[in-house]
């Protein structure tokens, strides 16, 4: 890809100030079995903004944003060092329940991985494993969740068709309505964009764009132009360490370190 | 499409193109025997039900065959360049022939027909009968000649009406007679038991007298019942010209193989097919139906398939989603698959010393304690029966479950799981909710090739519940229904039994192949219904785009 920083169209509006830092990475280290994927890593990420983690395949950002909240836990022989905290509380606190943690940080992947059930199921998936079986809660759940996903008008009149009969944008979006759904305070992206085509994927960020003011958003993204159209805030990764983080716009037109320069400019990566 | 060949291909012919005919080779093979194997089963069983020409063949030594030609083969220990053959006829008749088939030297054949009035006879004792009718002395004393053209309708409406007068019989003796003897026999232990304890000795003799009774006048009803049979014969002559006489109530059918049009033989077939499967069987099993062996095989593998499924499922879930994968993990699943490869006959001495006399024993003190005091010590789950037969079977084909279900829960991509996982579902509630629905299709896999093994299993069964002959059905009206502890009849080894305990294995034979057919088309019928569901939930849980 080569992109250089003249053709990136770079969001004018910079952040507002007086909003708290919300998750805290601090001196954060990672290894699968022997293989250290992520070294000291310290990191905050803004309540209510779009941060976006970029870097080329394998730098780690994967890695770290699935860390946030606790999805590699999954992955045998793994281990960590350092700390990271949300809303000022360790994720690896004993006392904090890996499924309350996930309950308040909804994650989208790259693939869209809708269950093999209705649509309406998809989205009241999360009410439903937490044990609420009112309709009428469910039903309007569904319906702002949906809303807030922009696709309440395409799928309103077949809520209970299988989410399978959906397009690869309105699956990804079904997505995102079910992580949503739960009303979480966080919201990880994980390349969100990778397998769709252009306009669903212009149909995603001005969703992300309409998000960030009630959510917390962290996306993994390999477009550059992405990062810079929906982020507030971007940080740059390379070989498992962060190289710089700043504001997007910074980022992308005045880099302080030479090597995010580069990859930027299309020069690696 | 049109360009020119490569230069290089002209010379060489690509490597492994020798190992592709190898392999379609391989594959040709095993095809043919497949279609070998169904062919053989399906003609030899079929043929059963065929109506074969009768021949009547006169010997240069002046004895006269009657029936149809069942083999023709070359004489053994004569070179085949001399080319004498030797013929076998199934002459029937037992009590005049002695014997069902008979072989005859070729050679000494003098002539050869097929009489048009020759008539083939299925009958309730002694095996077919080809005879020549001369005419019928019916139930009101008149006579019919063969000749005359309302012959065979006389004698159809005779045989129906002896048909009627038996099932009529047999619902008394075996419905209510039977029902009455399993009540006397309640009656008999609690008239024991009372005078054992001091109990109340006059009401449980009361209760006995008054069965007893209910008793002698079933038995008087079935006796003047038989009396009433009225005594229709069929007078005929067999090949050879002697008298034979045919009382009509013994006559199951009857048929005019040299007179009948295919369509007739077609119909003729068909009904004969439908007795084979909806009939109890006669004459130590070599005639007759075979209902209580279909009908045992079917509710043992329905009963062994759901045993084994919920135990190999959840086995196979703890061992996949649970356990830690390490070395002791990789220990159990080897001696799991070990399992799989054990002689099935271990698993049915195992379900004897286990089952039946550790399992079953200890059921029988706790629960039936009365019974085996008062009963002559006669076991209830003490001794082979419906409940251990599946549970042994269930033992044998449980490998067969864990490992297809191991492979199905891999296969669950991992977006599944993660995105229930994501939603901040439980471990638990996302095995259920999502990796058993996604699964299910390849845990069904499994319990087929479970329900093909357990299906055709003969050796362990024989020592764990399977008869001979089984007086009752494991499932009928009376509570509770489903009878666990009762033998059962199985048609694996109705197979076995026929082939090699039969007195006239010649008059077995075509039984055998019949029987295996009938195993064949019920493990077929229970595949594809395994099948067809583990379609519907594919195309339920079909995966999108993981």
């Amino acid at each position: 890809m080569t992109v250089t920083p003249s053709r990136i169209q770079v969001k004018s509006s910079t952040p507002s100030d007086g909003r708290t830092d919300y998750i805290h990475i601090k001196d954060y280290g990672f290894w699968y079995g022997e293989k250290k994927a992520l070294d000291a890593i310290t990191l905050t990420i803004p309540e209510r903004q779009v941060t976006a983690f970029i870097g080329p395949s394998g730098c780690g950002k994967s890695t770290l944003l699935r860390n946030l909240n606790r999805m590699n836990d999954l992955v045998d022989h793994v281990r960590h060092e350092g700390d990271i905290t949300v809303d000022g509380r360790s994720i690896y606190d004993p006392t904090v329940e890996v499924i309350s943690l996930r309950r308040r940080i909804g994650m989208v992947f790259q693939k869209s991985n809708p269950f093999p059930k209705s649509i309406y199921e998809n989205v009241v998936y999360s009410l439903r494993i937490a044990g609420v079986s009112d309709r009428s809660v469910l039903d309007e759940v569904c319906e702002s969740s949906l809303r807030r996903a922009a696709l309440w008008t395409e799928v309103k009149d077949r809520l209970q068709d299988s989410a399978l009969g959906l397009s690869g944008g309105q699956m990804q979006r079904l997505c995102i309505a079910r992580a949503i759904a739960n009303r979480p305070e966080i919201l990880l992206m994980d390349e969100p964009c990778s397998a769709l085509d252009p306009i669903a994927t212009g149909k995603i960020e001005e969703l992300i764009h309409e998000l960030k003011t009630q959510f917390t958003i962290v996306i993994v993204t390999h477009s550059m132009q992405q990062a810079a159209r929906v982020s507030d805030r971007t940080a740059f990764f390379y070989l498992g360490k962060l190289i710089e983080t700043d504001l997007t716009e910074k980022i992308f037109m005045n880099p302080a370190q030479a090597q995010t320069e580069a990859y930027i400019s299309g020069r690696f990566g | 499409m049109n360009a020119p060949a490569p230069q290089h291909s002209n010379t060489s012919a690509p490597a492994g193109e020798a190992f592709v005919w190898f392999t379609g080779v391989g594959l040709l093979f095993g095809l043919g025997m497949v279609v070998l194997l169904v062919g053989v089963i399906l003609t030899q069983g079929l043929a059963v039900f065929g109506s074969p020409e009768v021949v009547r063949v006169e010997l240069k030594d002046g004895r006269v065959l009657l029936g149809p030609l069942a083999q023709n083969r070359l004489k053994p220990g004569t070179p085949p360049a001399e080319g004498k053959m030797e013929r076998q006829y199934q002459v029937g008749l037992r009590e005049v022939n002695g014997q069902s088939y008979q072989w005859v030297d070729e050679s000494i054949i003098k002539s050869e027909s097929t009489p048009p009035s020759v008539m083939a006879l299925e009958r309730m004792e002694n095996g077919a009968a080809f005879v020549l009718p001369q005419e019928l002395k019916m139930s009101n004393g008149q006579k019919i000649a063969a000749t005359d053209p309302a012959f065979t309708q006389t004698l159809q409406r005779e045989v129906t009406a002896a048909e009627a007068l038996r099932e009529k019989i047999s619902s008394i003796e075996r419905g209510k007679i039977g029902s009455v003897n399993s009540d006397m026999q309640s009656a008999k232990i609690a008239l024991r038991k009372a005078e054992d304890r001091k109990g109340d000795v006059a009401a449980a003799k009361a209760e006995l007298e008054a069965l007893e009774k209910s008793y002698q006048a079933l038995a008087a009803e079935a006796r003047q019942l038989r009396a009433t049979d009225a005594g229709g014969v069929l007078s005929a002559k067999d090949g050879a010209g002697r008298a034979i006489e045919i009382p009509v109530s013994s006559v199951v059918r009857f048929w005019q193989p040299n007179a009948m049009s295919w369509w007739d033989k077609f119909t003729l077939a068909l009904s004969r097919g439908w007795d084979f499967v909806s009939t109890d069987p006669r004459e130590a099993n070599t005639e007759g139906g075979l209902l209580p062996a279909l009908f045992g095989t079917f509710v043992m593998t329905v009963f062994m398939s759901a045993l084994v499924t919920p135990f190999g499922v959840i086995a196979a879930i703890y061992l996949r989603e649970y356990a830690k994968q390490g070395t002791v993990l990789r220990l159990v699943r080897i001696s799991v698959n070990n399992l799989a490869g054990v002689p099935s006959i271990v698993f049915g001495v195992f379900g004897l010393g286990f089952f039946v006399y550790v399992v079953g024993g200890s059921i029988d003190q706790l629960f039936f304690a009365d019974q085996l005091r008062y009963n002559n010590n006669t076991p209830v789950f003490g001794t082979g029966g419906l409940l251990w037969a599946s549970l042994t079977l269930a033992l044998m084909t449980l490998p067969v479950v864990i490992v297809a279900t191991e492979e199905a829960l891999v296969a669950v991509p991992r977006g599944a799981r993660e995105a229930s996982l994501a939603c901040g579902a439980s471990k638990w509630q996302t095995i259920r909710n999502v990796v058993l629905p996604a699964s299910a299709p390849g845990i069904l896999t499994g319990v087929i090739l479970a329900m093909a093994r357990g299906a055709g299993e003969v050796a362990p069964l024989m020592i764990v519940g399977v008869v001979k002959l089984a007086p009752t059905l494991p499932l009928d009206g009376s509570f509770p229904f489903l009878h666990a502890d009762r033998k059962f009849m199985h048609l694996g080894f109705h197979i076995y039994d026929l082939g090699f305990q039969s007195p006239d294995s010649d008059a077995a034979k075509p039984m055998v192949f019949a029987s295996t057919l009938l195993l064949l088309a019920l493990v077929v019928f229970l595949n594809l219904g395994a099948i067809t569901i583990r379609n519907r939930l594919r195309e339920r849980y079909k995966t999108s785009t993981f």
